[in-house]
C-alpha cells in the first residue's frame, strides 16, 4: 500500500468524564477510501473534530502527511488539503449556489492582494462545471438556503472539491438524501477518488453504501476502535453486529 | 436605453441632484449634511452588522474618536491651548487656508487613529472568536468607556467638552461647506463598499454571516476579514466625525461623540430599515430614517422622541428584513435569483443530471 496520508496514535478526547475517544489509532492511505462506522454515540464525529482540529486532543497525536497537526487549528489545517463536510450541512444560506462555489476556492495566501481580488472566469467556469456534477447546474443562482436538504448536502460536497483538498472527510454523505440519489451519490464519490486522487474518509450508516464505497472499514463502539477490515470480513464479523444490536 | 445607458442616467441623476440640492434647498443646507453623514453611519455600520452579520453597538466609538482627533488637530495647530481651553475657544477667527489645514489633516489622522484602534480592538475581540450577543454587549460596553474615558480627560476638555473654531469667511455658506464634504465622504464610501462587496472581500464576510464555523472549516482567514472589515468602518465613520465635530460647534464626550443612544442606535436602524446587508438598503434606509426624523422634530415637536421610540418599534417588528430584503423576497428574479432552464453546462461535454 502507498504511504499513510494520515496517521491517527493512541489518540484520546473526554468531555468531563465522558471518554468520547479511547486510544484510537488509525491511518488512512493516500488515494484510499476508507469507512469510518459505529453505532450512534460511539465517537466517530468526535475523532473527526479531533482531526480537523476542532478541539484540543488529550493524548495521542495526529500526523497529516507526516506534519504534526494535533495543536493546529481548523482554518490552518484546512489550508493545508484537510478537509471536512459536516453531518449537519453547514453551506452560507444567503448566498447563491455560484457564489457558495467561488468562496470556496482554496484560501492558500492571507495577504491583502488575495483579500480584495475579484473571481477570475476560471473560477465561476470551475464552479459551475462542478454544480453540474453534483446535478445543481440549473439551481445555481438560487439563494443555498432555499435548496432542499439533499441539495444542500450535494451543493457541501460540490464546495469541498472546489476547495481542492488532498484528503476529505465525510461526516455521513448520504444521510438525507432521497434513496435513488445515494447510487449517484456513490458513483460521484468513487469519481472524485479515482479521476481527481482525493482521498476519502468517509463516516457513513448506511451500510449497503459504505461496504460497496470503501475498501477498508475501522469500526468504532462506546469511544474505542473495536476492530478494523475490508467490508466483507466486517459485515460478517459477530463483533460489528453485536454493538450495532446492543448485544454485550 | 440598454442597461449600461441606464446605469450613467441613473448615476448621473443621482449626483447632479446631490450637487444642486443645497442651492435648490438652500434652508435645509445643515440638515442636508447630515443627510450625508446619516448614509455614512448606515453603510458602515452594514459593512459590519449587516453584510458579515456582528451586531455592533460600538461603531459610534470611531466616529467620537474620528471627532476628537480632528478637533484637537485643529486646536493644537493654530492656538495656544490653555488659552484656548479658557476661552472655550473664544478666540481670533483662523484663516480659511488654516482651518482647512487643520480640518482636512485632522481628519485624515482621525481615519488613520480609528483604524489603528479598530485592529487592536478587533484583535482582542474578534480575534478571539467571540460572537453572537457576546459581541454585541461587549461594543456596547466599548461606547460607555468611552464616553467615560472622555468625560474625564482634562487635555480634550473632560466632561465640560470642547469647542471647535468658528468657521471662517472665505469658504463660503458653511452649511454648503460641509455638505460638499460629507457628500464626497459618502460617495467614496459607497464606491469603495460596491468595490469590495463585489469581490473575495465580499463574499468571505457574507460567508462569515452565514456560517462562520463552515467558513474556518473551509480555510477562509476568518480572524483576518473580520478585523479589516471592521478597520474599513472605522476609517470612514472617524473622517465623518472628524467633519461633524466642525459642523456642530461643540464636542459634547457622550451627547455628540461616544452618543450611543442616539447615533448609535440610529446607524442600526436605518441600516436594517433600508435592509441590512444590502448595497442600497443603508442609503434607502438612512434618506427615509432622516426625513422621518426631522419631520418628527417639526411637526410633533415635544412628542418628537416618542415617535421616534414608536418608529425603531415599528420598524424592528414590521421590516425586520428592510425595504430592500423586503423587495428581494418578493421578485426574487429581478436580483438574479432564478433558475435555470438548461441542466448542463455544456451539450458537448456530456454532463451528467
Amino acid at each position: 500500500m502507498s504511504y499513510q496520508q494520515l496517521e491517527v496514535r493512541s489518540v484520546c478526547k473526554r468531555f468531563g468524564g465522558v471518554v468520547a475517544n479511547n486510544n484510537i489509532t488509525l491511518s488512512v492511505p493516500q488515494g484510499s477510501i476508507i469507512g469510518l462506522i459505529g453505532p450512534n454515540g460511539s465517537g466517530k464525529t468526535t475523532l473527526f473534530n479531533s482531526i480537523v482540529g476542532y478541539h484540543p486532543i488529550d493524548k495521542g497525536y495526529i500526523r497529516f502527511e507526516g506534519r504534526e497537526i494535533s495543536s493546529m487549528r481548523v482554518p490552518k489545517i484546512a489550508r493545508m488539503g484537510l478537509l471536512r463536510t459536516f453531518q449537519q450541512t453547514h453551506i452560507y444560506g444567503k448566498m447563491t449556489c455560484v457564489q457558495n462555489m467561488q468562496i470556496s476556492v482554496p484560501h492558500t495566501s492571507g495577504g491583502f492582494r488575495a483579500m480584495f481580488s475579484k473571481y477570475p472566469p476560471e473560477v465561476t467556469d470551475k464552479a459551475e462545471s462542478l454544480l453540474e456534477f453534483v446535478g445543481l447546474y440549473m439551481k445555481r443562482h438560487l439563494m443555498a438556503g432555499d435548496l432542499s436538504f439533499g441539495q444542500q448536502k450535494l451543493l457541501e460536497f460540490a464546495m469541498a472539491l472546489m476547495n481542492e483538498p488532498k484528503l476529505l472527510l465525510l461526516d455521513e454523505p448520504t444521510a438525507g438524501i432521497n434513496p435513488t440519489l445515494i447510487n449517484g451519490l456513490i458513483e460521484r464519490l468513487k469519481r472524485t477518488n479515482a479521476d481527481l486522487g482525493i482521498t476519502l474518509f468517509v463516516i457513513e450508516h448506511n451500510m449497503r453504501a459504505i461496504m460497496n464505497l470503501a475498501e477498508h472499514i475501522y469500526c468504532l463502539a462506546h469511544g474505542e476502535l473495536l476492530t478494523s477490515g475490508p467490508p466483507d470480513q466486517i459485515q460478517n464479523d459477530q463483533q460489528v453486529i453485536d454493538a450495532y444490536l446492543g448485544a454485550k | 436605453m440598454n442597461t449600461t445607458g441606464r446605469k450613467y442616467a441613473f448615476y448621473g441623476s443621482i449626483l447632479i441632484a446631490s450637487l444642486i440640492a443645497p442651492w435648490a434647498l438652500s434652508a435645509y443646507q445643515t440638515q442636508l449634511a447630515f443627510l450625508w453623514v446619516m448614509v455614512v453611519f448606515a453603510l458602515t455600520w452594514d459593512l459590519v452588522g449587516g453584510q458579515m452579520g456582528y451586531t455592533s453597538f460600538g461603531n459610534v466609538v470611531f466616529f467620537g474618536i474620528g471627532m476628537y482627533v480632528t478637533a484637537i488637530i485643529q486646536r493644537n495647530m493654530h492656538f495656544d491651548i490653555e488659552e484656548y481651553v479658557h476661552v472655550a475657544g473664544a478666540v481670533e477667527t483662523l484663516k480659511p487656508s488654516e482651518y482647512l489645514a487643520g480640518l482636512l489633516s485632522g481628519m485624515g489622522l482621525g481615519g488613520i487613529v480609528a483604524v489603528v484602534i479598530a485592529a487592536i480592538l478587533g484583535a482582542l475581540i474578534l480575534g478571539m472568536g467571540m460572537r453572537g450577543q457576546y459581541f454585541g454587549i461587549c461594543t456596547l460596553g466599548l461606547t460607555v468607556a468611552a464616553g467615560e474615558l472622555a468625560s474625564g480627560w482634562e487635555y480634550i476638555g473632560a466632561g465640560s467638552g470642547l469647542v471647535t473654531p468658528v468657521f471662517p469667511d472665505g469658504l463660503g455658506e458653511r452649511g454648503a461647506f460641509f455638505y460638499y464634504i460629507f457628500f464626497l465622504l459618502a460617495g467614496v464610501t459607497f464606491i469603495t463598499l460596491k468595490w469590495l462587496y463585489s469581490g473575495r472581500f465580499g463574499l468571505a464576510i457574507n460567508a462569515i454571516r452565514d456560517d462562520e464555523d463552515k467558513a474556518e472549516a473551509m480555510g477562509i482567514h476568518t480572524s483576518k476579514y473580520k478585523i479589516v472589515a471592521w478597520c474599513i468602518s472605522a476609517f470612514f465613520l472617524a473622517i465623518a466625525g472628524g467633519g461633524m465635530g466642525h459642523l456642530i460647534g461643540f464636542i459634547d464626550p457622550t451627547e455628540v461623540a461616544f452618543a450611543g443612544a442616539t447615533f448609535g442606535v440610529w446607524m442600526i436602524l436605518m441600516a436594517i430599515l433600508g435592509g441590512k446587508g444590502t448595497l442600497w438598503g443603508p442609503v434607502i434606509g438612512a434618506i427615509i430614517f432622516h426625513i422621518t426624523q426631522e419631520l418628527f422634530w417639526t411637526y410633533l415637536f415635544g412628542w418628537q422622541r416618542v415617535a421616534m421610540g414608536a418608529l425603531i418599534i415599528g420598524i424592528v417588528v414590521f421590516f425586520p428584513l428592510g425595504i430592500m430584503g423586503w423587495m428581494r423576497e418578493r421578485w426574487p428574479e429581478r436580483f438574479g435569483y432564478r433558475v435555470e432552464k438548461n441542466s448542463v453546462l455544456n451539450a458537448s461535454k456530456g454532463g451528467q443530471v
